[in-house]
């Protein structure tokens, strides 16, 4: 009887439970391996997620569900919060990098970084993962994670590809891959 | 023979009692004790405006010079109370002009304050010296330069958190120049910049000023000459702390630092670039209290500012800091007192940071013999943690735990966090405030009452399985003062077994239960010392009696049910007889 509605709440709270991440974990996976692209550019070819898989992940994330009051900061804190990142967006470059298996997302400012090792370091600590060593060809071996990113275009590319003022001017987020979804693929150079 | 001391002698005792606790047990010992004390208390709280009304307090405190007034419940600090629920200063303060002319500070928390309230203040209240206005709303920068113009004696102006409407920076060009008495001046919630030429004369011709705190639109540049002129300060809240420095500028602005000697208390510290975080080194050591929360610094520049910090007591800050950075800030600040950790996400959840965990609290519990209140957002926790924590620090007397996401269990275990809150009431004996969070059984409420004799304030979220917890609280937690709890799934029973409790306890908030508007009718009836108000948008009478309501919101009161409601706000109107009694007053 009461307990009903608790319930309900409960299962209402956990449809809304966020796993969030960008296409390609858990549930896009298995498009994402049959989706090999060949661009015409000498950017390097990777599964590039669906675009249906993303506005899936999209709409099964409304505004967060946004539970009045909770987590309970008050209004104050939060609109400063708020106002700080709004700033400081425009100061800094903040992108948003997800990793595979994560739930959470993190957000680093690419212009505290000189070059693409001082980034990696950062990733690694941040993720906990090593990111094993990068070629020119063949890509990142040695490693089970590989980080890659989006850039204006919309493409998903390896991270070091470019150099690094394009890579700090065209990308729009990050993510971590399994190394397991970027074997094999060696078109598009 | 007469064994009664003369009023004048009991006087000159009583004028050594301080604490409105000691003052309020001495006045119920007898009559004349009673009329004594009541003719000499000068520092009156009432920690709820809706519990006594404004011409009872005057007539009973003719000798009224400090009146604390707190307003709206807790939970509207998270938008849980819709607004207009009520909380008007007004009425107190038109009362006192005529009651209480003599009066000279007023301190008002969560209250609807308006430019009429402070154009009153102002004018009726001739030896005015201090205003704090805490998480207050309804005035503007008018209202404040209404009272800046016409105290000739102020003391002190602090706006905390309030939401103010911003018509401008004129209102601090008001201070006359004959004003020479400010020891504090806290604007730090405006937006608007004053003139900053103003803001440094006034500086200047207050040699007692000892507490500072800016607001954003002040540039590090202006922070500098106003540190000159104000190097006794012992507590500073900076303005922004991004600007472009060249060289020259930096040296200059370190060098006041450095001058600061007295200086305990910093806070402010928006948008803090990192590079200028070394101009803060000076003051470091000597620092007792640090506000870092809307600092979004990264974990190692605050784990090397704080590493300078060996005597802070006090420290905020935001989860930036992560588990590594807390440990690192344990073994350098040992004094620490009081630690809270936010979020720096607060309102996407896929933003919390991850790498700040249960470790971070058990690192600090460890460390710091003195850690007694604790504010800790997290994304996760574990019993052994919570076990650990209780553990280390026995003498904890403020525990709220925010674990963000509702119903998380013990991520090791995926058990219920019940054991682990069992062991910080029973092993934190002197607890008297505590929020929990996370999954929890009726078993967590059922350890809460039987261990938790000294908690006064018990805040509680998405918890519980049945009316159980709710009896187990009122039942069994005795100094229980003041209990607010949301979406958690109890209904009538608890509540009605326990009426005679809630006239014991300042107040009780519900929202998102399962009670119905027939308890509430019955409360109501039951117990005429009580206001039990149903806050809800849709009238209560047009639905069943056994149909929950959305918001109840019961306290104690001397009062009567109040005459401001708004329309979403019912309550079943009763006879009172209201008699004198100690219950409202603090």
């Amino acid at each position: 009887m009461e307990n009903v509605g608790v319930c309900d709440e409960f299962v209402n709270l956990k449809a809304t439970e966020l796993r969030l991440g960008l296409p390609g974990t858990e549930d896009g996976c298995e498009e994402e391996k049959q989706k090999v692209s060949c661009i015409k550019s000498n950017k390097r070819a990777l599964p590039e997620p669906e675009k249906n898989n993303e506005s899936k992940t999209e709409t099964a994330s409304p505004p967060k569900a946004q539970i009045v009051g909770w987590p309970p900061v008050r209004s104050y804190r939060k609109n400063n919060i708020q106002t700080k990142k709004n700033e400081s967006e425009g100061q800094g470059m903040y992108v948003k990098v997800s990793m595979d298996g994560a739930p959470y997302l993190r957000k680093i400012d690419l212009t505290v970084y000189k070059q693409y090792p001082e980034l990696m370091k950062s990733l690694e600590n941040m993720f906990k993962f090593s990111v094993g060593e990068y070629f020119e060809r063949e890509g990142y071996k040695g490693s089970e994670f590989v980080p890659t990113y989006e850039d204006k275009d919309g493409d998903w590319m390896l991270v070091g590809d470019v150099p690094w003022e394009m890579f700090v001017s065209s990308c729009k987020r990050l993510r971590i891959m399994k190394g397991s979804e970027v074997k094999g693929l060696g078109c598009g150079v | 023979m007469d064994l009664r001391l003369p009023s004048k002698v009991l006087e000159h005792i009583f004028s050594f009692v301080d604490s409105n606790e000691d003052r309020n047990s001495v006045s119920l010992v007898c009559k004349s004790w009673y009329e004594t004390e009541r003719r000499t208390r000068k520092k009156i709280f009432v920690r709820n405006c809706y519990a006594v009304t404004p011409e009872a307090v005057a007539r009973r405190f003719p000798e009224m010079r400090s009146l604390t007034l707190k307003g709206k419940p807790h939970f509207a600090d998270y938008n849980l109370v819709p607004d207009g629920w009520g909380g008007y200063a007004w009425p107190w303060i038109e009362a006192l002009a005529e009651k209480s002319p003599s009066l000279e500070e007023l301190r008002l928390k969560r209250m609807v304050v308006t430019d009429e309230c402070l154009e009153k203040i102002a004018a009726s209240f001739k030896e005015f010296k201090a205003l704090v206005l805490t998480s207050c709303e309804g005035f503007s920068t008018d209202g404040l330069a209404a009272i800046a113009v016409a105290c000739s004696n102020l003391r002190e102006l602090e706006l905390r958190e309030c939401i103010v409407e911003d018509l401008g920076g004129d209102w601090l060009s008001y201070f006359p120049e004959t004003l020479t008495s400010l020891v504090s001046l806290d604007f730090s919630c405006l937006d608007s910049a004053v003139k900053l030429s103003d803001l440094e004369r006034l500086v200047s011709r207050s040699p007692n000023l000892k507490s500072l705190k800016l607001n954003r639109a002040v540039s590090l540049e202006a922070l500098g000459s106003l540190l000159r002129l104000a190097p006794q300060l012992v507590e500073l809240g900076t303005g922004s702390f991004s600007d472009k420095l060249d060289q020259e500028a930096v040296s200059k602005l370190s060098q006041a630092f450095s001058e600061l000697k007295q200086l305990k208390s910093l806070s402010g510290l928006w948008d803090v670039h990192p590079e200028y975080i070394p101009l803060l080194y000076s003051v470091c050591p000597r620092l007792t209290s640090l506000n870092l929360s809307y600092a979004t610094v990264q974990m190692p520049d605050l784990v090397e500012l704080l590493s300078r910090c060996s005597n802070l007591q006090k420290l905020w800050v935001m989860d930036l800091i992560e588990d590594k950075g807390l440990e690192a800030v344990a073994s350098s600040c040992k004094e620490l007192r009081e630690l809270r950790v936010f979020p720096s996400g607060a309102e996407d959840l896929d933003e919390t940071n991850v790498a700040m965990t249960e470790q971070g609290l058990v690192s600090v519990s460890e460390v710091c013999p003195n850690l007694e209140s604790v504010l800790y957002f997290c994304v996760q926790f574990t019993n052994e943690a919570l076990v650990t924590i209780a553990r280390n620090r026995p003498n904890l007397k403020c525990f709220r735990l925010c674990v963000m996401e509702p119903f998380s269990p013990d991520h090791k275990t995926q058990k219920p966090l019940d054991e682990g809150f069992k062991a910080i009431v029973e092993g934190c004996k002197d607890l008297q405030r505590l929020s929990v969070s996370g999954l929890l059984t009726d078993k967590a409420f059922q350890y809460i009452g039987t261990h938790g004799k000294k908690i006064r304030m018990l805040s509680i979220a998405f918890a519980g399985e049945s009316d159980l917890m709710l009896h187990h609280l009122l039942s069994g937690c005795e100094s229980l003062n003041k209990l607010e709890i949301r979406d958690c799934p109890f209904g009538d029973t608890a509540l009605l077994e326990n009426a005679a409790k809630l006239e014991t306890m300042r107040s009780l908030w519900m929202s998102s239960c399962f009670v119905s508007f027939g308890a509430c009718k019955l409360l109501s009836q039951k117990m005429p010392k009580l206001n039990v108000e149903v806050i809800d948008e849709h009238p209560p009478e047009t639905r069943p009696d056994s149909s929950p309501v959305e918001r109840i919101y019961i306290y104690r009161t001397l009062a009567g049910p109040r005459l401001d409601m708004p329309e979403f706000v019912w309550t079943i109107h009763k006879n009172l007889e209201i008699g004198v009694s100690n219950l409202a007053i603090e």
